[in-house]
Order: C-alpha cells, then sequence, then structure tokens
C-alpha cells in the first residue's frame, strides 16, 4: 500500500477524534523499570476496575514507554502531564487503585502518590515542575512514557512519519548536507560526525548498500537506547528510512542485544505496523523508494557492540571486531557499504529534518550539538533517564536534576563512558558536559551512562569491577587485550586483598600503554581507563591500599572489620533482622555485637543503621 | 539427550535455511530445551552446510547459548555498574548461600541455574536479579528468599 500525506492527516484526525470522546486519559508507565516495579499488575487492576465502576467510556487508559523517573515507579500520568502519580500500588495496589479511581470521579487529587520534595512539605502535581523534568529538555524523549509505543496511529497524530515524507521531497545531498550542518554526532560513543559519515558511505562504491542501527547496548549502568526502543519504536524506524534514502540504501537491520526482549517485541510490532501502513516496502509516500528493516538479536557478547564485530554477527559468525584499514562505510557487512549509527541517533534525524538544521544547531555547545540523553544512576536520589542539552554541567544533572547524593552523603565521583570511560572527581562538577569535554578529563561520552559514587564506594574496587567485567567480555582476537587486561585485573586484586605491592600503579599504567598500543578495536585500546582514571583523580586510595593495607571506603572484604560501637548501639535490632548470615546478636535495647568469624563483610548492617554505630576499621 | 527433528526443522524453515540467522535458530532452540544439545547443533550445521568446528564457534561464543542443561528457571543477578556499587555482590552471594551452587551452575534437582550478568539495563532499579523472564528491582537478602520460594519446584 502506498500512503499519500493525506491520509496521515486523515489518521491524525481520526486519532484525535477517538481520544475526544474521552474525558479523562490516564497513562501507565511499562518501561522496563516500572513492570519490575508491579505496573503491568496495576494496569491489569485498574482496567478491571474502571470496567467494573462503567467507566470505561469515559476514560481511556493506555500503556506507555519509560517516563523517566523510574526510582519512583510505577508512574501513573493522567492527560497530558497534569498530574503524575509516583510509586502507585507499589505498597498497596487494591487501594492505590482506588485513589486512582477517586481522581477521576471527583477531580482529587491524591495527596499521598504525589512527588514529594526532599523536605517533604512540598509537594509536586504536574510532573513539569518537578526538578528531575523541568531541568531537561525533551527532544528525542519528547513522546516517550507520552505514547503507547504499539499505537502506530498515535505516532502519527503527534507528527510522525511528516519527517519521512518531508525527506523524500527533498534531494539526497540536500538531507545530508542538513544532517552535517546539524552538528550531529554519533550518539553510541565515538561522537563521529553523522553526516560525514552518511556522505562517505553515499559515496562509496558498491551495491547494496545498507543501514544499521546499533542497539546492542553494551555499557553497563546505561539504558537509554532500550527506554528508547520499547518507548517509541517508530522514531527510530523513521530515523532509518530516512538515513536509507539520503545514502541510497534499500535494506536496514537493528541489532539489539539478548538482554533486552521487551526492546525486540516493540520494534517487531513497529515494523508490521510501518509495512502495512506503507513506511516500510516499495514506493514509500509514491516516491519509488524502497526500504525494509529485519530485527538481529545478540547472543550477550558485549564486544558486538563495536561496529565490525557487530557486522560479523550479523553474518552468523562469532562477533569478533576486523581490522579498519578500510571503513565500514565502504566494505562493512558482507563487504559492501554499511552505514552504522546508535538508535539515539537515528530518533533525532526526525526532528532536524522536521525543524531544520539550524534549530537542532542552535542547541548545545561548540563542538556537541543537540542534546544527550542520560541514564542517571547509583548514589543518587532521582535515578532514571534524562535528557539535556550537551553543556549542562555535571553538577547540575546530579544535583539539580537528580536531587543529590542518597542518603546526603558525600559524592565522591562520576563515572561515565562504560567500560572504555573513566571516573570524575568532584574538583570537576562544573564541567560542561559534552564530547570534547569529558574526553579531556580522560573520560568520554560514551553512549551516556553516567553512574554516582559516593564515599561509600572504593575506586580501587571500581576499577577491578570493570576489569573483572572486560576479562569476561574481551573476545580474545588480540593477545594484549585478552592477556593485558587479565594482568591488570590479577595486579588489582591482589592490591584490595591486601596484598598489593610497591611498583604495582607504575606496572599498571606500563600494562596500560602496551594494551592501548597493540588491540585491534576500540574496545581494547579503551580497555585500561578505568584504571587509568582512577589513578589519576584517587592515587591516594590505591596507595592506602597498598601501603597501609586499608580500605577507605570499607568495600574490599579482606582489609576491613566491622564492629558496633556499644555507646551508640540502641539495640533496636534492625541490623540483626537484615544481616544475611545472622551474625549480630543481643537483646532489645541492649548493645549489640558481631559475630567476626560468621561476618562476610557485606556492609548490609553499615548500611542500614540509623544511629551511626557500626564502625569500619 | 532426544531431539525432536521435525521442531528442528520448523526453525529452520522460519529463517528460510538461511545461514547469518545461525544464532537465532540456536536461541530458538535453546528456548525449546533450555539449552542446545549437541545433536541439534550437529543437525543445524548439516542443514546449513557448515563445519560443526563454525557452528561450535558460534554456539560457544555467545553467552546467550549453553551447551550443558540448564535449570527450570535461570536465575539472571545483574552485576552491572550500577548494580554492582548497590550491592549486587551481596545479592549473588546470598543466592549461591542459599542454593548451594556457585554462579553458572545448576542447583542438584534441576530447578535453578545461577548466573550473573553485565547488565539488564534496569539500573534505576538496582540490583536487579530477573528469573526467566521476571524482573525484581530493589533486590535485598530479603528479595532471595522470597524468590526462591516463588519459584520452587511445582510452581
Amino acid at each position: 500500500m502506498t500512503i499519500s500525506p493525506e491520509q496521515l492527516d486523515n489518521i491524525a484526525l481520526e486519532y484525535k477524534k477517538k481520544v475526544k470522546i474521552y474525558d479523562k486519559v490516564v497513562k501507565i508507565c511499562c518501561g522496563t523499570g516500572c513492570i519490575s516495579s508491579g505496573s503491568l499488575k496495576l494496569y491489569d487492576r485498574f482496567k478491571d476496575i474502571i470496567n467494573f465502576e462503567g467507566l470505561s467510556a469515559k476514560v481511556l487508559v493506555k500503556i506507555t514507554g519509560c517516563h523517566g523517573l523510574c526510582e519512583r515507579g510505577p508512574i501513573v500520568v493522567f492527560g497530558d502531564d497534569e498530574i503524575l502519580y509516583q510509586s502507585v500500588g507499589k505498597r498497596n495496589v487494591d487501594e492505590d487503585v482506588k485513589l486512582l479511581i477517586e481522581t477521576i470521579k471527583s477531580n482529587k487529587i491524591a495527596d499521598k502518590l504525589l512527588y514529594k520534595g526532599d523536605d517533604k512539605t512540598k509537594r509536586y502535581v504536574s510532573p513539569l515542575d518537578i526538578p528531575f523534568y523541568a531541568g531537561q529538555n525533551r527532544i528525542v524523549l519528547s513522546l516517550n512514557g507520552t505514547i503507547d509505543p504499539e499505537d502506530i496511529d498515535e505516532y502519527i497524530q503527534r507528527g510522525g512519519y511528516r519527517a519521512l515524507y518531508k525527506a523524500l521531497k527533498m534531494n539526497t545531498d540536500e538531507i545530508i548536507d542538513w544532517v552535517q550542518k546539524s552538528g550531529l554526532r554519533g550518539r553510541g560513543g565515538g561522537g563521529f560526525p553523522t553526516g560525514a559519515k552518511w556522505r562517505s558511505c553515499k559515496d562509496a562504491e558498491g551495491q547494496p548498500k545498507y543501514i544499521l542501527a546499533n542497539g546492542d547496548e553494551g555499557d553497563p549502568g546505561a539504558f537509554m537506547d532500550r527506554s528508547l526502543m520499547e518507548g517509541n519504536p517508530h522514531a527510530v524506524l523513521e530515523g532509518m528510512i530516512i538515513g536509507g534514502y539520503a545514502i541510497g540504501s534499500n535494506q536496514g537491520y537493528i541489532y539489539v542485544r539478548d538482554e533486552y526482549p521487551l526492546a525486540v517485541n516493540r520494534l517487531l510490532k513497529a515494523i508490521e505496523k510501518a509495512r502495512e501502513y506503507g513506511f516500510l516496502g516499495r514506493n514509500i509516500f509514491n516516491s519509488g523508494f524502497e526500504f525494509d528493516i529485519t530485527i538481529f538479536r545478540g547472543g550477550g557478547a558485549f564486544v558486538c557492540g563495536e561496529s565490525t564485530a557487530l557486522m560479523s554477527s550479523i553474518e552468523g559468525k562469532a562477533g569478533e571486531p576486523r581490522a579498519k584499514y578500510v571503513h565500514t562505510v565502504e566494505k562493512g557487512l558482507w563487504e559492501k557499504p554499511s552505514n552504522l549509527n546508535n538508535v539515539e541517533t537515528w530518533a533525532c534525524v526526525p526532528h532536524i529534518i522536521n525543524n531544520g538544521w539550524e534549530w537542532f544547531a542552535s542547541i548545545g555547545t561548540q563542538g556537541s550539538k543537540g542534546t544527550k540523553v542520560f541514564s542517571l544512576v547509583g548514589k543518587v536520589k532521582n535515578t532514571g533517564l534524562i535528557e539535556v542539552p550537551m553543556g549542562k554541567s555535571l553538577k547540575e544533572i546530579i544535583f539539580d536534576l537528580g536531587g543529590g547524593i542518597q542518603g546526603d552523603k558525600k559524592f565522591k565521583a562520576v563515572q561515565t563512558g562504560g567500560p572504555s570511560g573513566g571516573c570524575i572527581p568532584a574538583e570537576y562538577l562544573e564541567m560542561p558536559v559534552d564530547f570534547d569535554s569529558l574526553t579531556k578529563l580522560g573520560s568520554m561520552m560514551g553512549s551516556g551512562g553516567m553512574i554516582v559514587m559516593d564515599e561509600r564506594n572504593c575506586m580501587v574496587d571500581v576499577a577491578r569491577y570493570f576489569l573483572t567485567f572486560l576479562v569476561e567480555e574481551s573476545c580474545g582476537k588480540c593477545t594484549p587485550c585478552r592477556e593485558g587486561v587479565r594482568r591488570m585485573h590479577e595486579i588489582v586484586e591482589r592490591i584490595c586483598n591486601g596484598n598489593g605491592n610497591k611498583g604495582d600503579i607504575e606496572h599498571l599504567e606500563e600494562l596500560a600503554r602496551a594494551i592501548n598500543l597493540g588491540s585491534l578495536c576500540a574496545l581494547g585500546q579503551s580497555a585500561p581507563n578505568p584504571v587509568l582514571s582512577t589513578i589519576k583523580y584517587f592515587e591516594d586510595e590505591y596507595r592506602a591500599h597498598i601501603e597501609d593495607k586499608k580500605c577507605p571506603a570499607g568495600v574490599c572484604k579482606a582489609l576491613i572489620k566491622f564492629s558496633i560501637i556499644p555507646e551508640k548501639c540502641t539495640g533496636c535490632t534492625l541490623c540483626t533482622h537484615e544481616c544475611p548470615v545472622k551474625c549480630i546478636t543481643g537483646e532489645k535495647k541492649e548493645a549489640h555485637t558481631i559475630d567476626q568469624a560468621q561476618c562476610i563483610r557485606c556492609g548490609t548492617c553499615y548500611d542500614n543503621c540509623r544511629f551511626d554505630a557500626i564502625k569500619i576499621e | 539427550m532426544e531431539v525432536d527433528v521435525k521442531k528442528l526443522n520448523t526453525i529452520l524453515n522460519k529463517y528460510g535455511g538461511d545461514k547469518p540467522y545461525i544464532l537465532a535458530m540456536f536461541q530458538d532452540i535453546q528456548k525449546e530445551y533450555r539449552y542446545l544439545p549437541k545433536d541439534a547443533l550437529k543437525y543445524i550445521c548439516d542443514k546449513l552446510n557448515i563445519p560443526f568446528s563454525k557452528g561450535y564457534e558460534v554456539a560457544t561464543f555467545y553467552k546467550a547459548i549453553s551447551l550443558n542443561p540448564r535449570g527450570k528457571h535461570t536465575i539472571h543477578v545483574c552485576l552491572g555498574t550500577a548494580c554492582h556499587l548497590r550491592g549486587g555482590p551481596n545479592i549473588l552471594d546470598a543466592f549461591e548461600r542459599k542454593l548451594y551452587v556457585k554462579k553458572g551452575n545448576t542447583t542438584e534437582d534441576g530447578n535453578f541455574t545461577l548466573e550473573s550478568v553485565n547488565c539488564l539495563g534496569a539500573c534505576a532499579l538496582a540490583p536487579l536479579v530477573r528469573v526467566d523472564e521476571k524482573d525484581f528491582g530493589k533486590a535485598t537478602p530479603v528479595t532471595v528468599n522470597k524468590i526462591i520460594s516463588e519459584f520452587k519446584d511445582g510452581e
């Protein structure tokens, strides 16, 4: 079927009419985060009660993708950001559903479900007033948490596939020109100028050409791409179709990691609908242009996020990277010109076409244009998904949007860029976040994971964590990466166990240089970064482990001992309940003691004690 | 393990017998048997006309594919960065203690396979545990007990 722009208008109009008959629209977030907090159960129960009360003709209950504030899920939104309820049904589904019904029937706002400010007195009704949302500039995420990801009509009503129509009327060179002038850079980590990549691929010789979307979001601590694929899959498709037209390709692939079953599901449904409506297939918008998209599921290998490894994987081989003497835009998938972009990059494209490159280029900093989605996680109060203009400072992101550190502990560092990135200490909090500034600090933008650490996180342990990760995930092709990272891991492990030697730090630095020089792909080259950046900014912590055999943060189990300060212990028995090995004993209202022989040094008692009665030695 | 050739053929046909989809075929077979039986691996390689070693290479490269029988339920304890910082390793410890297995292994009764995973992408709810297709956010040692009793044999 070939669709016309008039039909687009009709679909939008029909959808508007369909929704207009309802008095109220209630949206329940069903992103992965909210689902694990129980939103599907809430949805079912709520629908039942709506039917039971005979309200189904008046109230439209919708499922949406990730709304962002995962920490407070399940999130329920009334209308277009009129009321936001948080943690709905987390404790008691029936009770909270009753409150929702009351809001519907009598417009009574349920105080209990509102987002509360830090001082517990201020209540926020509209999400737009909550600092977490107010400080954002949502472009890529604008429809995430607003539309039903499985309803193509709603995407169209919100302006979807208009950019595709517009692009198909443009000259292909003009499209690439726009993308180039917009200053869009790859959102997956490298930050390579997208327009330049498209141009090289278009100019490359050979047919057919392939369009690829990288949804193999392997960086631990990052879930921007997952939320996008789950929450607004059509935006990714639309961007890819435009890219296909501009470059001269008729086939696209989306590579999604195995750990994201819901994303695969929603993309498949979206593709099916797009085919049915004629956005995919032959003669799209009567332009003569033909394009189709296939989903490819990964197999749980981190290295497949690397461009050449991803292509090997699609070819049905083990996902090992290849040398890039010849770029993938010239010889990529099946040795044909291939243009790979991250899913977030693709989702930016329709916005650039709709609003013009000047608009996109007016947002952000000198070298980094537009906005960037970050997953703000770790020891921050408001964990979740945020989108901010490039150039916002770390401090604004972590303290204004994120609400500061959990339990008002002291901020120690923020880790960006996944296993290829580094840790940035407190003295650089004022630094504006963009591609170039993070690289300057020895970290990198990466795909957008931002993991906040507090005083209770040991930086040597963090380095060990990433090395463990990389030992597991190194594909093994290049010896410096496969063996070198293993050796680095051994050394850091030794340091954490209290057996560090003088000269270990220098040895680590030497290995790091060798790995960087001798590895084929970017993953190997950047593997030492987590160690180098922690040594650079937290050398004293390494020295404390090596020279004094102490772990200042109280994490490295071989170096610490937990004990109870009798004068401070009130005998509240909280720790005895929380202790996983039940090694804390004592009478109620009397000082407790820890059985050192049984203690596994997990720190649960320390983290839960409300009276600072546990000390770490 | 006896493999059902009919089932394998259905999976092969679903992907048009196309070589690049070998990983997807393995994943589908694994869904059926909870692991990739050697005979199934051999059968697919023969049908796709590729050496057994090539199929074996793919099957062992990807962590999602297991050549050993798995338990009825797979517990994935997430050890992504956010989960690591918020106590993921303690959760894994707790499972190992309660189930008497080390990660990567299956309980004696064949009910649980315990695995760690390097990020499930629900970092805001760290630490996260996924059992089969169900996620448990903000896990504590109490959650561990709850999960074990919820997925006990027969349920």
